[in-house]
């Protein structure tokens, strides 16, 4: 039987005042909208009802969403991704150096507003901390040699810049792309939006900024030292926060995708170390650079 | 008669204007100013008529007067406000010619070519101004790149001095010299754009503006510092 139109008018009213009490700058305008259009029969009520219950939801999903209230050729859809504070940025940072089991990074450190400045000078960042740091790894190689002749080696900035930036675009597509078809097939509920999982690479690049320039240190048990460690570290950030989506998964995609995620990373962090630092002995450095950037 | 015809013509359009009125109560303040590089006055005579010389040289004086106000950075809107990129475009060449063809063994491994040069300071100047703006800043886009444009001038500055000290010799002492000349004028050249910039920006978010401009510095910095010359 339908509830009497008082009853209902009730009701919404007990819901608004629990939802003020709990966010008292919450305007009450659209409450008053709604109610109205409520009344008219019970259909429009449950709807009403359900939504009340789960307001709380919608609201973080819309802005897991990112809130896509501009159209894209809009200059407020973008700025929507730079909507960051400086302390907010330093603690994102801190989250990816210092990956702690259970805190998964994406839940704790970038909802409700993950940013895409940190991915981004990050990237730019290790570029030229790749390119510097490898043109002066080369320096103290020769210091014993008297035909040496700096040589800058610009074009390595321009190829340091398309890898790097290609990994933190590129992986995190095809992490989001599997990982949400994945979702869909098995159905469930949890999963990162692409800016996320962008977020999640860009910020977790950033131990190989220190990393890179340590490696301008030539000994050569201390560069893999470092890449072990920045990778462990690095890696570990993607792994405690994709795991927790893919672990509902059966088990042989589950530690396959953990597994591809873990090898992309390695590849990158060895292969920027060997093509920018490259180590040659003192007497044979200036015909081996020849050499090899020859083959470059 | 055809004067008269298009009079007719106009009169409806324009009848309805004598209509509107300003009320008294209302006061109109501020200026109704297009914000061109020249001075308002201007508009009362036309640019054609004056000699070259002066069009020259009242370009040259504004150009001048916001080279003195880098070189002695305090906070002003005049500067801001009268944007141009004839500065930018001088310094940014000059910088680009001194820097280009450094070392010759093979041309790969050579110094940046004059195009490299010039991409990097426009565009990231250009990439720079995007940053400050979508993270909420307050300034223009010409004005970002006429402002960082402009204080490139004490790198330009480190540049000839290092031209001059390399003709010199090349040695330890020659680097030492260029390391602390190339860092100071760096140092400088960061601290003079962000007296201009920062003031856009929230005040929680300066540093995110701030960072960028550093690494932009640093690398031209970089490049002039790693100059050698051919052998």
């Amino acid at each position: 039987t339908m509830a009497s139109p008082d009853d209902l008018k009730f009701q919404e009213f007990e819901e608004a005042t629990d939802l003020l009490l709990a966010d008292p700058g919450a305007s009450t305008l659209s409450m008053s909208g709604s109610s109205s259009t409520a009344l008219a029969g019970a259909t429009g009520d449950i709807k009403l009802d359900m939504s009340d219950d789960e307001g709380q939801e919608e609201s973080s999903e819309l802005l897991r969403g990112e809130k896509q209230t501009s159209g894209f050729w809009t200059f407020e859809y973008y700025q929507s991704f730079f909507n960051v504070d400086t302390m907010q940025v330093l603690d994102r940072v801190k989250g990816s150096v210092m990956p702690l089991p259970g805190r998964n990074f994406i839940k704790h450190t970038l909802q409700p507003s993950p940013d895409l400045y940190g991915p981004f000078w990050i990237c730019v960042t290790l570029v030229i901390s790749l390119a510097i740091s490898g043109n002066l790894s080369t320096f103290p190689n020769s210091l014993g040699s008297a035909h040496y002749h700096y040589r800058p080696q610009f074009h390595r900035v321009t190829i340091a810049a398309v890898v790097i930036f290609l990994y933190a675009w590129l992986v995190p597509l095809g992490v989001w792309g599997f990982l949400t078809w994945r979702q869909r097939e098995e159905r469930q509920q949890s999963g990162y939006s692409f800016l996320e999982t962008v977020c999640v690479y860009g910020y977790s690049l950033f131990i190989y900024i220190p990393t890179s320039v340590l490696w301008i240190l030539p000994f050569e048990w201390l560069r893999w030292l470092l890449i072990l460690v920045a990778m462990v570290i690095s890696g570990s950030v993607l792994v405690l926060t994709f795991w927790p989506v893919v672990r509902d998964d059966t088990k042989v995609t589950a530690f396959a995708t953990v597994a591809t995620i873990v090898v992309l990373h390695a590849l990158l962090s060895i292969g920027c170390k060997m093509y920018f630092f490259q180590t040659a002995t003192p007497t044979l450095n200036h015909t081996a650079a020849i050499l090899t950037n020859k083959t470059h | 008669e055809k004067m008269a015809e298009v009079d007719e013509l106009s009169k409806p359009m324009f009848a309805g204007l004598s209509d509107v009125s300003i009320s008294r109560d209302i006061p109109v303040e501020g200026e109704i100013n297009v914000p061109v590089g020249t001075p308002s006055h201007d508009d009362e005579y036309s640019t054609l008529d004056e000699p070259v010389k002066d069009t020259i040289l009242r370009d040259l004086k504004a150009v001048g007067k916001k080279f003195v106000h880098v070189m002695y950075p305090k906070k002003s809107s005049t500067l801001l406000r009268d944007w141009d990129l004839w500065g930018p475009l001088l310094l940014c060449v000059t910088l680009a010619l001194m820097l280009q063809g450094g070392s010759v063994d093979s041309k790969e491994d050579g110094g940046p070519q004059f195009a490299e040069v010039f991409v990097i300071i426009w565009f990231g100047s250009v990439i720079i101004t995007l940053n400050s703006k979508l993270l909420g800043g307050t300034i223009s886009f010409f004005q970002s790149l006429c402002v960082l444009g402009y204080c490139i001038m004490p790198l330009t500055v480190a540049m000839v001095v290092c031209r001059l000290v390399l003709l010199g010799g090349s040695g330890m002492v020659s680097f030492i010299v260029r390391l602390i000349v190339v860092t100071a004028s760096f140092s400088w050249s960061t601290f003079a754009s962000t007296a201009f910039l920062a003031d856009s920006q929230p005040s929680n978010r300066k540093a995110l503006v701030v960072y960028p401009v550093f690494l932009f510095y640093f690398v031209i910095g970089w490049m002039i510092l790693t100059f050698s010359p051919s052998a």
